[in-house]
């Protein structure tokens, strides 16, 4: 609260009295969705809790405490590695791709040509649609024999591979719907950073006799650095919690091949009862999340230019 | 807004359009698959559009699923969620911004904190918890995590921020309570950033698919996605039966979008950076 000083006096209340009608709900809301919870997870990540057992029973720490013997079974187990490896090979594919597709999208909406607002109510159809229905539409669309995309691939003489069925495709099947799906949210926002760059920027560089692809490389890209790091923080930390594309089109088949971290938590947990375990899945989850975030804010000093 | 040379129209338009015909195929192909009957889902060469079309697919969508109830269902929790949401944030911001309590700058970051911690971190006790309230299969199980929004408080904080304190200070003098201040004053002066903020919650409620699956199992009292990955379960390979689910789940969040467009965008770009 750095504007405390500055902003002046508020209204003559100084004590948590009169703050705290206004601060209940939202403090049992924290209480009962954070930090409750957040207290039992760590104690049911330290046990072998099955879901069945009564967890405030006497004796249940007696019983069912194992240490950190499910961080340990996690991290020496070849699963977990999989699953990262699977969601690295999903990042180094969405990542660019999504990028690429967004910047374009961005800088096709930020001229003010004839038919732009069309373009833009289409790019952002499939941000509307839910996650469950986009999956559902492209499983039918990547099925083999009668789905879409193979139906035009034959078009072109070339027979494409079962997307969703084949341990090599299943992974880039995912991120062509995740680019899909996501393009039109990221390409809005890399559009408002581009609409904030001064023009003056771009009339100086026209003087000096400096191309479109160089003002785009020279002017555009580095101003939008800030909306850049925006949208790699937020697409990194949703890659590591891909889920409903997962369980709908490949319910992290095939042979494993898109099995992914979330979708390995809601199955320990809900389809195998292994609670203890999943808590603790789900702790080595929140820890990636917070180190990619880390080093995003780190890294972001060396080529984030704030200066627009 | 014209910031580099002008690529040629052309160039323009054919990059626009390209982009336009990836993003709306899987839209055409979701409606003439919907309108297939069975048997035309496999004939080869596939039809791009149905020979016969029929209207089959929606019957029977709604015969095996209670698919009005379900429609329902999604809007009651989500303009549900959505109220609770505005009403709880809003009245948590106006404390932090405009009341002073001690700590309020430690407890604003601790809220704030909470927007790192994935759901999969508390799914499991939550879910503890709820079997033991006996909520599983009720509304309020996914209703209620909506009074405890830190997105919503965030931003609601920064509107609040802005707003002079001498308007306040009017009010007081006039001899309104604290209560009334927050609403005759504070709220209406927010209410871009709540019509944008009620746009958005809304759309994370309606297509919320994690929390709600755990919750709801009951098909009477499922939502939309829900009702979608059970449909999915089921008829797994009856893709018009899926596509016309699908297409239906899509109309009353697009309707929303065509009278709300504005709200929409405000409400993506709340959550990027200003320069």
């Amino acid at each position: 609260m750095k504007s405390e000083k500055s902003r002046g006096r508020r209204l003559n209340e100084r004590s948590f009295f009169s703050a705290s009608p206004f601060l209940t709900a939202s403090l049992i809301g924290f209480a009962i969705f954070y930090f409750v919870p957040m207290v039992i997870s760590v104690v049911i990540s330290l046990t072998d809790w099955n879901g069945l057992d009564r967890l405030l029973a006497p004796g249940f720490m007696a019983e069912h405490f194992i240490g950190l013997d499910n961080y340990k079974a996690i991290l020496t187990g070849t699963e977990f590695w999989k699953v990262l490896k699977n969601t690295l090979v999903y990042i180094v594919l969405y990542i660019p791709l999504m990028l690429m597709v967004s910047t374009a999208i961005a800088a096709l909406l930020s001229r003010q040509r004839r038919g732009v607002g069309v373009f833009r109510v289409l790019y952002y159809i499939p941000v509307l649609t839910s996650w469950v229905a986009s999956s559902l539409i492209w499983k039918s669309l990547l099925s083999p024999q009668y789905g879409a995309m193979n139906g035009i691939l034959a078009i072109f003489g070339i027979e494409g591979p079962g997307w969703l069925t084949d341990e090599k495709w299943a992974m880039p099947a995912i991120v062509l719907v995740s680019v899909w799906k996501d393009m039109g949210f990221f390409g809005l926002i890399l559009l408002s950073g581009m609409v904030g760059i001064d023009r003056t920027y771009y009339e100086a560089a026209e003087i000096d006799g400096a191309g479109p692809w160089t003002r785009f490389l020279k002017i555009t890209l580095p101003l939008l650095t800030p909306s850049l790091f925006y949208v790699l923080i937020v697409s990194l930390i949703n890659s590591f919690q891909l889920f409903p594309q997962i369980m709908i089109m490949t319910d992290g088949g095939p042979n494993g091949a898109t099995q992914v971290m979330v979708e390995r938590i809601y199955k320990y947990g809900f389809r195998y009862f292994r609670m203890g375990y999943a808590s603790a899945f789900s702790w080595i989850l929140f820890i990636i999340i917070m180190i990619c975030t880390a080093v995003q804010m780190r890294g972001q000093k060396r080529w984030v230019n704030y200066d627009t | 807004m014209i910031h580099k040379k002008r690529l040629s129209a052309a160039a323009y338009y054919l990059l626009g359009t390209l982009i336009a015909v990836l993003a709306t195929i899987p839209f055409l192909w979701m409606i003439t698959t919907s309108l297939k009957a069975r048997g035309a889902l496999m004939s080869i060469p596939i039809e791009w559009i149905p020979k016969e079309p029929t209207l089959a697919a929606y019957v029977k969508v709604f015969s095996k699923f209670p698919f009005f109830r379900t429609i329902g269902n999604s809007l009651f929790i989500s303009v549900t969620y959505t109220v609770i949401t505005l009403i709880s944030a809003s009245m948590a911001a106006f404390a932090f911004a405009k009341l002073e309590f001690p700590r309020a700058g430690m407890l604003l970051k601790v809220f704030l904190a909470t927007m790192m911690i994935p759901t999969q971190v508390t799914m499991i006790p939550l879910f503890v918890v709820m079997n033991k309230m006996q909520l599983i299969n009720t509304y309020s199980s996914v209703i209620l995590p909506s009074i405890f929004r830190p997105f919503a408080i965030f931003l609601l904080v920064q509107q609040m921020r802005t707003i002079p304190n001498d308007y306040l200070d009017a009010a007081r003098i006039d001899g309104a309570s604290t209560f009334r201040v927050y609403f005759r004053v504070a709220l209406p002066l927010c209410r871009p950033t709540l019509a944008t903020l009620s746009i958005t919650t809304f759309m994370e409620a309606w297509n919320d698919y994690l929390w709600p699956l755990l919750m709801l199992t009951d098909k009477v009292k499922m939502t939309l996605p829900i009702a979608l990955s059970t449909l999915n379960g089921q008829y797994s390979t009856e893709y018009n039966v899926l596509m016309a689910g699908s297409l239906i789940s899509m109309v009353p969040i697009i309707l929303v979008y065509i009278f709300a467009q504005k709200y929409f965008e405000n409400g993506m770009m709340a959550g990027g950076i200003k320069g």
